[in-house]
């Protein structure tokens, strides 16, 4: 089996100097939710020295000093970006597993064209046609393949094959070249080895992913479970974990977002409640499913010394699994009103949908009443949603001056998905 | 009245072609055998989704490309520009709308503004060409026109 794993380099960064010709050579940074931390950079911004995670107010000077550009999260613009290049991807290639926002793995075997220069061109095309710079691993397996990515990214040409038949003569390696790689990776750098069995591993004299891929198969399926023989037998070449290039449909729907602020009041409350709802019940229609059950869970702001914390859940059972928004907001406002507290200032609200069954197989109650008028009002509010924009129609109108959302201070235009946003061009 | 199972069709297409609906009393349509789909302007427009942007004109009219400020530019960056293509040049980190010309052997960008000198492109500069305009939106009523 040959195996790809293209990975778009320093991606959040990356999409915000796709419409910014200005900022092509400049560092940039891209800060979390509620401007919090700096979670994404570019090459230049990472020449800095910046590391990783810093909280923004710890960096604000190196930051001025540098004339770097900073950016809140656009998630917007960041997922369709990477909707282009899966579609690119998927146009290109019949079995392509999106791993995730900036990752998708491809299996290159039985194509007309070889691996390599295949790559190199889907690398060409994803620069020049998106204008995103990507770095690609090639190797037997989904795990060698990660590992050869890592190493893709060092390199100018941005394409690494490790193991044999992918790799022809150019750049490919020999056997002990492989071992020689995994030599210097170290465990936890291996997919799917969580860093918490780090110490475990190491007991066992197990630093590098070429100690673990040499590993007992007995005391690996023993201590790593069947999960963990799968990612050894991969390290060795023997391909062990499929490509899946059909997602299941989600066990569960969340929708969760630290406010901007502090929230006391339960009226604030029941309108964020109402919003993530309407969030999580868009997807739920959309993967064409109806959920049983909602859970609430507020909390307060755990790093905030001093202050009275609290932190309550609830689930709230629908009496027949629905998609239907109203219903599912006032369950919602149910759940949120019987966890409430008055007296603290809540930092987060959360919203999961759970209970998910396909719209088609649905089982009815005995005495099923559901309303045919529902599901054509739910129709026509989501084709205006879709044609006027998400805030036009929804169950809980916001306040004219209510204020309890993200921060995003540094928020670039949504130049891909509004059509008010757009880049301009200058004639001349 | 009520019933054990109930049997649920799909969640229906969000395009819905106009002829499909259902007729409540009457011979069904005698068309409805020809439905077919609804036309997509993304198919006239977009050859290429992964790779075609929208930007808007600002700025003077570019008379010869029927080019006109507030204008609605598709852009696809897949294509390799040609002579004679209007093009989206990102020039001293701006982007300006420009022709690709050649003129002995050599490209550049050209200005329809004879004011505006045209900007020569060589080999190392190819970048600077972001992508290839390939349809321009123009509306035409003064008044009313969407968004």
């Amino acid at each position: 089996m040959t195996v790809a794993l293209v990975d778009c380099n320093g991606f959040y960064a990356a999409c915000e100097k796709v419409f910014r010709p200005d900022l092509e050579h400049r560092p940039v940074v891209v800060l979390s939710n509620n401007d919090g931390c700096i979670v994404a950079m570019s090459r230049e911004a990472r020449n800095l020295g910046i590391p990783r995670g810093i909280p923004l107010f710890k960096a604000r000077n190196l930051l001025d000093r540098e004339n770097v550009a900073v950016f809140s999260s656009n998630y917007a613009l960041y997922a369709d970006l990477s909707r282009r290049v899966m579609d690119l991807l998927r146009s290109r290639i019949p079995l392509a597993e999106v791993y995730s926002i900036d990752e998708a793995f491809l299996q290159l075997d039985h194509l007309p064209e070889a691996p390599l220069p295949l790559c190199r061109r889907l690398r060409s095309d994803i620069r020049r046609g998106i204008g995103l710079p990507t770095s690609i691993g090639v190797a037997p397996t989904k795990v060698l393949a990660k590992i050869a990515a890592g190493r893709a990214k060092r390199l100018p040409g941005g394409l690494f094959a490790l193991g044999e038949p992918a790799a022809g003569a150019e750049s490919g390696l020999g056997e002990a070249d492989v071992a020689a790689v995994l030599a210097e990776t170290p465990v936890t750098g291996v997919w799917g080895i969580a860093s918490g069995l780090a110490g475990r591993l190491k007991e066992k004299g197990i630093g590098s992913a070429l100690e673990l891929r040499d590993a007992d198969d007995a005391w690996v399926k023993r201590h790593l479970t069947l999960t963990g023989l799968r990612i050894v037998w991969e390290l060795r070449g023997i391909p062990s974990i499929a490509l899946d290039d059909a997602p299941p449909a989600k066990k569960g729907i969340m929708s969760s977002r630290s406010f901007g602020r502090p929230v006391a009041e339960l009226n604030e409350l029941l309108e964020a409640v109402g919003d993530y709802t309407a969030r999580a019940a868009a997807k739920l229609r959309a993967q064409g499913s109806l959920c049983r059950h909602i859970d609430i869970w507020l909390t307060t702001d755990r790093f905030r010394p001093g202050e009275p914390r609290y932190s309550g859940g609830t689930a709230v059972s629908l009496d027949d699994a629905s998609d239907y928004l109203p219903d599912l907001v006032a369950a919602a406002r149910r759940g949120l009103r019987s966890v409430f507290r008055e007296g603290y200032r809540y930092k987060k609200v959360a919203v999961f949908l759970s209970g998910i069954e396909p719209r088609s197989g649905r089982q009815t109650g005995l005495f099923d009443d559901s309303d045919p008028r529902k599901d054509a009002l739910s129709r026509v509010a989501a084709s205006l949603r879709e044609r006027f924009g998400p805030e036009a129609l929804g169950c809980v109108p916001r306040r004219p001056g209510s204020d309890w959302d993200m921060r995003r201070e540094c928020l670039s235009p949504r130049y891909t998905t509004s059509w008010t946003d757009l880049a301009t061009a200058r004639i001349g | 009245m009520y019933s054990l199972f109930t049997v649920k069709a799909e969640a229906a297409p969000r395009r819905i072609p106009f002829f499909s609906q259902a007729v409540k009393a009457g011979f069904p349509s005698p068309a409805s055998d020809y439905v077919e789909a609804v036309l997509d302007f993304n198919d006239l427009l977009a050859a290429d989704r992964a790779t075609t942007f929208v930007l808007r004109a600002e700025g003077e009219s570019m008379t010869g490309a029927a080019i006109f400020p507030g204008d609605y530019l598709v852009v696809d960056r897949a294509l390799v520009a040609r002579p004679e293509d209007v093009v989206i040049a990102a020039l001293d980190g701006e982007f300006t709308v420009k022709r690709l010309r050649r003129r002995a052997g050599r490209f550049e960008l050209a200005a329809e503004n004879p004011s505006y000198p045209p900007v020569a492109v060589d080999e190392s500069s190819e970048l600077s060409i972001w992508g290839v305009v390939t349809y321009v939106i123009h509306g035409l009523r003064a008044t009313g026109r969407p968004r």
